[in-house]
């Protein structure tokens, strides 16, 4: 039994409502579900950040005056308004994060849909589209296909959350679980990875809406679901 | 509204949404309409919570941080330890910190010195520092001392364990918290659990010598399985209670349990 025919055969058995609909509603809820949490998580990580600035950072600001360049994050990119703010918005928003992941991945196996939407993936499939799309030669007739550097860019957002939820137990948790302190090579690094999958996930979402911007019917489909 | 309105409320809700979406999602148009409400609520909703009703979105918040207490207690495990580290890889100096500056930190005069007791315990006589010192089972680790603003030490911290005075002195182990009241106007309190822990001490010495006073002379609880507001310094007062405590920075909105 290959991975593929029993996919193939519950796309072929689904109900007509969702083969009409490019997502079904399942998915898009927890899209946004998922949008929500991670938004929520990212300012009040921004908010955490701010108790030390343990990168110097500067961010700009646009206020009267023109641009002014504020230490850390800017407090008006951040959620909570101070440590103990940011840190409940984070542990709530997390709740969010972990059910609808937890569920996202049951769906995923019960209605087999993962692999065919995912898989196969190659790197020059991927280069190969990269350059049809750099060029405009990119086709978004059926956009319930993923083309490669979408396949690739959504298995790497996904990949770069386990990194965020691992690094972040290890911050949370280091003790309790020693395994996610291990795998970060201790304590101290964890949070420098913690930061890392952060603006990795943010450029992700700049590319994500920009992309789904140039394909408005991507956005359509992922409320109405076509 | 009463407390435990909201989470009904919320249910009923889903229940009723769900049930009105399985009729709507049949036909097409209906299902645009669903879906123009469903944004029109969601983005409502949003504004509203975020906005105009900034307390009930803070009551969700401590709730949830209440929870998160209860998800940690847990979690927890008795038998996890802390990392130990070798002596070379200890920060000097070790970094002074609390809600006051490190000439303010409070003088306390160890020859008059006594460790009060209340609550739950039976024995209820204070202790006087060469009587503490004299405690038995004493023990001196290197551990890592994570502070809840994103930077971490490691020091030394020795001293007996809070479980062996605490049986000691007859507290009541099936309470709930472990309080403590501060020379300084801190005060903590943790869970029975972490006060049992092998690794929790009441540390009078820090790098094998007296503690001095900005690291909580005349001792400071160190838990290393808790974050670095848990760690009370110069202890006045112990007691143990079913009745939860607080704490100082848990009071103004930090989570209570603070477990690492």
């Amino acid at each position: 039994m290959t991975a593929d025919s029993p996919a193939i055969e519950a796309t072929a058995r689904a109900p007509v409502d969702d083969r009409k609909s490019v997502h079904p509603l399942w998915l898009r809820l927890m899209h946004w579900a998922n949008a929500l949490a991670v938004i929520l998580m990212i300012m009040s990580g921004w908010q955490i950040y701010d108790a030390t600035n343990f990168l110097h950072l500067s961010t700009p600001v646009w206020t009267d005056h023109g641009l002014v360049w504020a230490t850390g994050i800017a407090r008006r990119y951040t959620l909570g308004g101070w440590l103990g703010g940011g840190i409940q918005w984070h542990f709530m928003a997390m709740w969010i994060l972990v059910i609808n992941a937890v569920l996202y991945a049951v769906i995923s196996i019960v209605t087999r849909r993962f692999v065919p939407q995912f898989l196969p993936l190659s790197i020059p499939g991927i280069f190969k589209d990269l350059k049809a799309a750099l060029t405009g030669h990119l086709s978004h007739a059926d956009i319930r296909h993923y083309n490669y550097v979408q396949k690739a860019a959504y298995l790497f957002a996904m990949a770069d959350i386990v990194v965020l939820v691992i690094s972040g137990c290890a911050l949370w948790k280091s003790v309790q679980f020693a395994w996610a302190r291990v795998l970060t090579f201790g304590y101290e690094p964890a949070r420098y990875i913690h930061f890392t999958a952060m603006a990795l996930l943010c450029a992700f979402i700049i590319v994500h809406v920009v992309m789904a911007l140039l394909v408005p019917k991507t956005i359509r489909a992922m409320i109405w679901g076509k | 509204m009463s407390d435990r309105k909201i989470p009904d409320d919320i249910k009923s809700d889903q229940n009723a949404i769900l049930r009105e979406a399985g009729g709507l999602l049949k036909d097409p148009a209906k299902r645009r309409l669903f879906g123009n409400i469903l944004t029109l609520g969601g983005l409502s909703i949003a504004t509203g919570v975020l906005i105009k009703d900034r307390n009930s979105i803070q009551t969700i918040l401590d709730r949830v941080s209440r929870f998160n207490d209860g998800v940690q207690g847990v979690i927890f495990s008795e038998a996890s330890r802390a990392p130990v580290y070798p002596k070379s890889m200890i920060n000097n100096p070790f970094r002074f910190n609390a809600f006051y500056s490190v000439a303010q930190a409070p003088v306390v005069d160890g020859s008059t010195y006594k460790l009060m007791l209340s609550g739950k315990i039976r024995d209820k006589r204070s202790w006087t520092l060469p009587q503490l010192y004299a405690l038995p089972g004493q023990i001196s680790e290197v551990t890592r001392h994570i502070c809840v603003e994103g930077w971490s030490e490691i020091g030394e911290w020795g001293g007996p364990r809070l479980s062996t005075f605490l049986k000691m002195i007859g507290a009541d182990l099936t309470c709930k918290y472990v309080g403590f009241k501060c020379a300084d106007g801190y005060y903590e309190s943790i869970d029975m659990a972490t006060a049992l822990h092998p690794q929790t001490l009441m540390a009078f010495t820090f790098r094998e010598h007296t503690i001095p006073t900005w690291y909580g002379y005349p001792f400071k609880i160190r838990i290393p399985t808790k974050l670095g507001y848990k760690n009370p310094k110069h202890v006045m007062e112990i007691f143990v209670t079913d009745d939860f405590p607080g704490g100082y920075w848990v009071d103004k909105g930090y989570n209570w349990f603070g477990g690492s």
